[in-house]
Formats: structure tokens, sequence, C-alpha cells
């Protein structure tokens, strides 16, 4: 693994290179936040942000994305068919992940790319992405990420990390794809000394240990899984959610999803939405029966899912980076590391 | 905020021991600086957590709605604004509910004082109009009153229009502001600067409806917008659907619109939702003379009909 040193002069120079090659995403302030978009050329992604204010998902996984589309015109030979809808999958790279959120892709991609399912839209998206990612060295106060099997300046699912180091970026660059990236920008990549490990290194130290929060979750796969869905602690934890799903449209992890077909005249589009499990419709059956019609079965879903049932299934953690959004977001102040704790130190 | 708390459980313990009350509800300390949550509580521990001071924004008669047993709730004056609402809408019964009134001088805006500071902020306490605040490298004082939600700063009902116990004196209300000023810049628009402007009010809409669901209002068991038969509204992130559900939310907000600014606290994009109930809000002041949720005497004007109605197409 080389890790490279970029000053800061030369840094525009590069991205603009770059962005003559292929689309850039990067964060940028809107209004009082920061959100993830394509830049426009001689566009800088913002990196004095602590995150954005949504999670970077929606690169690979919009909130709306349109599939097929069809026309109900009998005169039409193709009528009633579902056309798929070109898309671009060009190569693109996101600049300024944060490692949470690039890891988060992993999570999710458990979900869609399955050896008997693969879901080709996010498959293809998430091909194309080269992820520069981020490392935080001062994590916000909220983030829990390295008891959520994450880190300020975790590795997985990046191809390169990049390190503020005052005058200079440290890029650590993981994979082919990051490689061909640097190369791309056309930085300097000589400076590959052993020295530059060990900076990264003690960097990576020093944003460790400021981070204070964190949760347990030891336990959680020894629950008895009833047990932990009959626990009285669920009435208490739900009674301030207002079922908004914002805590799971600001997650990175959060992958569920609805089809709408939308018709207009007599052509249509058929279109895939983020859905949440916060919301009643989304167990809604055709036949007006609602499993989950109540906010405490909800509210318990979605730690269930995090927290449980996907800590059972891939044997591999909590569906969770910890980045905090949904803490800083919830109106009400629902938090899930209070969860997470009252979970796993649960006796039935 | 010391007393009001002390004396928040000392008339909740009451109640709860009484038997008058079966459950209170009220906030708990959140665990995050500036955020409170809202919580029941039904035994002297719970009681013991509740909590009063700037961070309790949410209102918290959306808790009310539908349910059965008789509650105590601790209530500002827009919260008890819109328990007026509930009761005259049949979502609560008077005698179901006893007001523990909270005089109000006002919630912050987090979102506000976050943006003052370029390091994040760890802590917040306050006393006397004063909120001290520290973060990484801040340790500083500022005015509560210039960092007020919008709404708070233009109230002129921070006493609770209806109660049965008191937390403290009552405050002296604000005269002299001036709600309107916003609207009325608006209204002063051509109609291409409106749509503009409304295009740009809601261009990072995620429709999440946090807005909708903080609203004590918005109780109906199945929204507009989440109806399949017929689907009024598409659910995508067309900017059309965006538009029809915030108008048309509006819209059934008017005249009962308390101006609580709980949707725009939920809300976590920072958009300022209340610009459009504002203008409903506005034009029932002017045409009938209306201010949502201060009297149990009469009904709201979109739910009376006058034989003497002035306009002409209702007849
Ligand atoms: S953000 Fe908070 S209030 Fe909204 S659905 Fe999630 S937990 Fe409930
Ligand atoms: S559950 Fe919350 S903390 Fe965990 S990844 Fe999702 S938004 Fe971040
Ligand atoms: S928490 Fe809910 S919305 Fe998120 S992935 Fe799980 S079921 Fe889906
Ligand atoms: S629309 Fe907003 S300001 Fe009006 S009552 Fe509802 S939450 Fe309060
Ligand atoms: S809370 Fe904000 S983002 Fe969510 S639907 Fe309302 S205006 Fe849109």
């Amino acid at each position: 693994m080389k890790v490279i040193k970029i000053d800061k002069k030369n840094w525009a120079e590069g991205l603009k290179r770059l962005a003559d090659k292929f689309p850039l995403f990067g964060p940028v302030q809107k209004d009082e936040f920061h959100i993830f978009k394509e830049l426009h050329k001689d566009e800088l992604p913002d990196l004095s942000l602590q995150n954005t204010r949504l999670s970077p998902k929606s690169v690979v996984y919009p909130q709306s994305e349109t599939l097929f589309e069809y026309t109900l015109d009998e005169k039409q030979a193709d009528h009633h068919i579902l056309k798929e809808i070109d898309k671009d999958y060009l190569p693109r790279a996101v600049v300024g992940i944060r490692p949470c959120d690039a890891k988060a892709f992993l999570l999710v991609k458990r979900n869609f790319d399955t050896p008997e399912y693969k879901d080709p839209y996010w498959i293809k998206a998430y091909q194309a992405v080269t992820l520069i990612g981020y490392a935080c060295n001062t994590p916000c106060s909220n983030c829990f990420c390295t008891t959520a099997g994450c880190g300020p300046f975790h590795e997985e699912g990046l191809d390169v990390l990049l390190v503020d180091a005052a005058d200079h970026y440290l890029a650590q660059i993981m994979s082919e794809k990051g490689e061909k990236f640097i190369t791309a920008a056309g930085w300097d990549t000589s400076a590959g000394a052993n020295d530059l490990r060990e900076q990264v290194q003690t960097l990576k130290q020093a944003a460790e240990t400021k981070i204070t929060a964190r949760v347990s979750t030891d336990k959680l796969k020894d629950k008895d899984t009833t047990a932990l869905f009959e626990a009285s602690f669920w009435e208490d934890v739900a009674f301030a959610c207002i079922n908004c799903g914002t805590c799971t449209y600001a997650c990175p992890t959060c992958w569920c999803f609805d089809i709408q077909d939308e018709t207009f005249g007599s052509s249509g589009i058929r279109i895939r939405n983020w859905d949440s499990c916060m919301y009643p419709l989304f167990t809604h059956h055709g036949s007006g029966h609602n499993p989950r019609d109540m906010k405490m079965q909800r509210v318990r879903q979605r730690f269930m899912h995090k927290l449980k049932y996907y800590v059972d299934k891939y044997a591999n953690g909590i569906q969770c980076v910890g980045c905090g959004r949904c803490i800083r977001l919830c109106p009400v102040n629902i938090d899930i590391r209070k969860v997470c704790d009252l979970m796993n130190s649960f006796e039935s | 905020m010391f007393a009001y708390i002390e004396k928040i459980k000392e008339i909740s313990n009451r109640l709860l021991k009484e038997s008058t009350v079966d459950l209170i509800i009220g906030f708990r300390k959140g665990t995050v600086p500036m955020m409170n949550e809202p919580c029941f509580a039904k035994t002297p521990e719970a009681v013991d957590g509740l909590v009063w001071d700037s961070n309790c924004g949410i209102n918290l008669a959306n808790y009310l709605a539908n349910r059965k047993e008789k509650i105590g709730i601790v209530s500002k004056g827009c919260d008890s604004r819109n328990i007026v609402t509930h009761i005259i809408e049949n979502k609560i019964k008077r005698d179901q509910v006893v007001i523990i009134g909270v005089p109000c001088k006002g919630m912050i805006d987090r979102h506000k004082i976050e943006a003052m500071f370029d390091t994040e902020i760890e802590a917040v306490t306050e006393a006397d109009g004063r909120l001290n605040i520290k973060g990484d490298g801040v340790d500083t004082a500022i005015d509560k009153k210039d960092v007020l939600q919008q709404n708070c700063t233009i109230c002129t009902h921070r006493n609770p229009v209806i109660y049965d116990e008191l937390a403290a004196d009552l405050v002296e209300e604000q005269t002299d502001v001036d709600k309107y000023e916003d609207i009325r810049r608006i209204e002063d628009m051509t109609p291409e600067e409106k749509w503009e402007y409304f295009e740009d009010l809601l261009s990072t809409c995620i429709r999440c409806y946090a807005c909708r669901n903080a609203c004590p209002l918005c109780y109906c068991p199945t929204c507009f917008v989440d109806e399949s038969q017929p689907q009024w509204v598409g659910k995508s992130q067309n900017p059309t659907d965006i538009r029809t559900f915030h108008f048309l939310r509006a819209y059934h907000c008017a005249g009962r619109c308390t101006d609580c600014g709980a949707c725009e606290r939920a809300c976590p994009m920072g958009i300022k939702v209340r610009i459009l109930t504002k203008k409903l809000e506005k034009d029932c002041l002017e045409l009938f003379d209306w201010e949502s949720g201060l009297t149990l005497e009469k009904r709201p004007p979109l739910d009376t009909y006058r034989p003497d109605d002035p306009d002409d197409f209702i007849k």
C-alpha cells in the first residue's frame, strides 16, 4: 500500500485534470450544511466539512430512480412492454467521502449483490465509482464508528484514503482504481517513502482517541430474538418517535425501496424510490391488513433489523457504521447508542 | 429553569399519586446538546427525569390524539393552543387532560447556534436569558433572544391559553411584533419571482414528512399523500409532487395552525415550511379575524357556515 504526498498547492490542478476525464462528485455547502453532488467544472469538493447532512448513498442509489418506461398506446407495437432506460454507468469518482460512508456501501452490498439475487442497477452504479475517502482528523462527538466496525481512518471500501496533514494531503492508495485516479490527476507519485505511512498511523491514532462515544454490541448475537422482540423497553423507546423516517433516509446503510408505476396519458415509467420501515405504508398489505400498524412495532423493526436480524443473518457486525446521522437528525432525539446498549444488556 | 422543573415534578407526582391522571407527557433530557426527548412518566422515577428548558420546541399536543387514558401534559403556549384545537376537533376530550401550563420565553434554534461556530458544540447551558456555549476552543456566552426559533420571536401567546396547573408565574406577552414581514415580501413578488422562491424553498426536500409528522394537526389516519386508491400524488422526487404535498398540506392546516414551529424544527433539511402555513394564518386573521387555538367557545372559520357569508360562491 503506497502513500504519497500531495501538496495542497497542486490539489486543485490535479482535480481539474481529473474533471476532464470523468465526472467528480463531492461535498459542497448548501445553505447551512453540506450535500453530495456532481461537481461542475472548476468546482472543488469542500473539505472543510465534518460530514454531509445526508449520506452519499444517493450517488450509487438515488432516492428516485427510473428503471423502465412503457406505453399503453395499443397502436404502438411495443405497448405494455417495460423497456429498460439507458443509464450512464461510466466511471466517476467521489472525492471526500468519509470512511464510514464508504464502508456503508459494503454493508448495503450484502443486500444488493448476493449469490441468489443481483440488483443490476445498484451493482453497476457501485462498480462505476472510485471512492476517494477523507479521513476524519476531528471526528464529531456523536460518531461511534470505532465500536461499530469502522473508524475515522477506516480503509475498507475505499480506493484512496486522503489524510489532511497541514499544508499537504497524504494519499494512501489502496486499489487499482485508486492508482488510476492518482495517475490521472498527475500528482507526483514518487515520494512514496515509508515515513509517510507512519505519519498516517500517528494521525489515525490521534483521531481514534478523540472518539469517546461508543456502543456495546458483543452480546447481541446471543440474545434470544423473541425475548428481545417482546422486551418491555420498546414502549418507552418508541414513545417520542414521530415515524418520520429521517433516520433511515439519512442513514448510509439503509437500503429499503418501493417500486411505483407512474402513468401520464398513455406513457409511463416504473420508478424505484427509497422507502422506510418507519412508514405505515411499508408493510401495508393489499388486503388492507398491516402487520406493523403501530408505531412501536415500526421503531422496533428498525432497531431489530440493524442490531439483531442483520447481526444474525450475516455474522458480520451490526447494520450501522456509527456515522451518527440518525442521532443528529432525529427531531425527537431517539438515540441508537442508547437503544443498542439497552438491547445488548437486555436480560429476559 | 430549575424552579420550573421542580414545579413540574411536584405537580406530576401529585397528579399521579392522586390518580388524577394515568400518565404525564413531558420531556426528558436529551443525549445531545440542545435536544430533549418527549417522554411519558407513570412512576416517581420517571417523573424525576422530567426536564424543562429552551430545548422543548417539539409540540407535545402531537402525542395526545386518540389516546384513551387520562393524561397530564406539560404545555407551553403553542402546545396549549394545539390542545384547544384537538379538543375542538374531537381528538381528545377536555376532561381527559390535565394541562400543566408552562409560561414560555421561547425555544432556541440549535441550527442557528451551530451555524455560528466553526467547531462542534459540545454543551449548552442556560441562565437568565444567556446561553453558555462550550466546544473545542469555544467557551462563550450569547443572548438567548438572538438564537430563538423564528416563530418564537414573533409569538404573542407565550402563556398557555388554557391550563389546570401552572409551573411558574405567567410571563409578559410580546406586543408590537411584526408577524408577517416575510409573508408580505413574498406577496409583493411577481409570479416569476414567487415561482423561483418556492422552487428554491423546496429544492432540498427529501419527502421524509417529518414536518407533517411533527405537526399535531396532521393526525389523519391516512394522509392524502399516502392514499393509493386513488393515488393523488406520485411518490418520487418529482418536483411537482413535492410541491403538491407542501401546498396541499398547508391548506389542510388553514385556520388550525398555531405557528408552533414544530414542523420547521423537525425538518432534517432546514426547510422553512412555515412560510406556507403562515400565509394562510395571515389570511385567516385578515378575512375572519381568527387566530387558532385560543378558545373552546368558537368554531374555526373553515368549519362554520354563516347565511350572511360575504362570498356568494357558496350560496
Ligand atoms: S428520525 Fe427519530 S422520530 Fe423520525 S422516524 Fe427516526 S427515530 Fe422516529
Ligand atoms: S444507524 Fe445511524 S449511526 Fe448507524 S449508520 Fe445509520 S445513520 Fe449512521
Ligand atoms: S432499518 Fe428499516 S429502512 Fe433501514 S434497512 Fe432495515 S428495514 Fe430497511
Ligand atoms: S403546521 Fe407547523 S407551525 Fe403549524 S401547527 Fe403544524 S407544526 Fe405547528
Ligand atoms: S421535513 Fe423537510 S425534508 Fe422532510 S418532507 Fe418536510 S420539508 Fe421535506
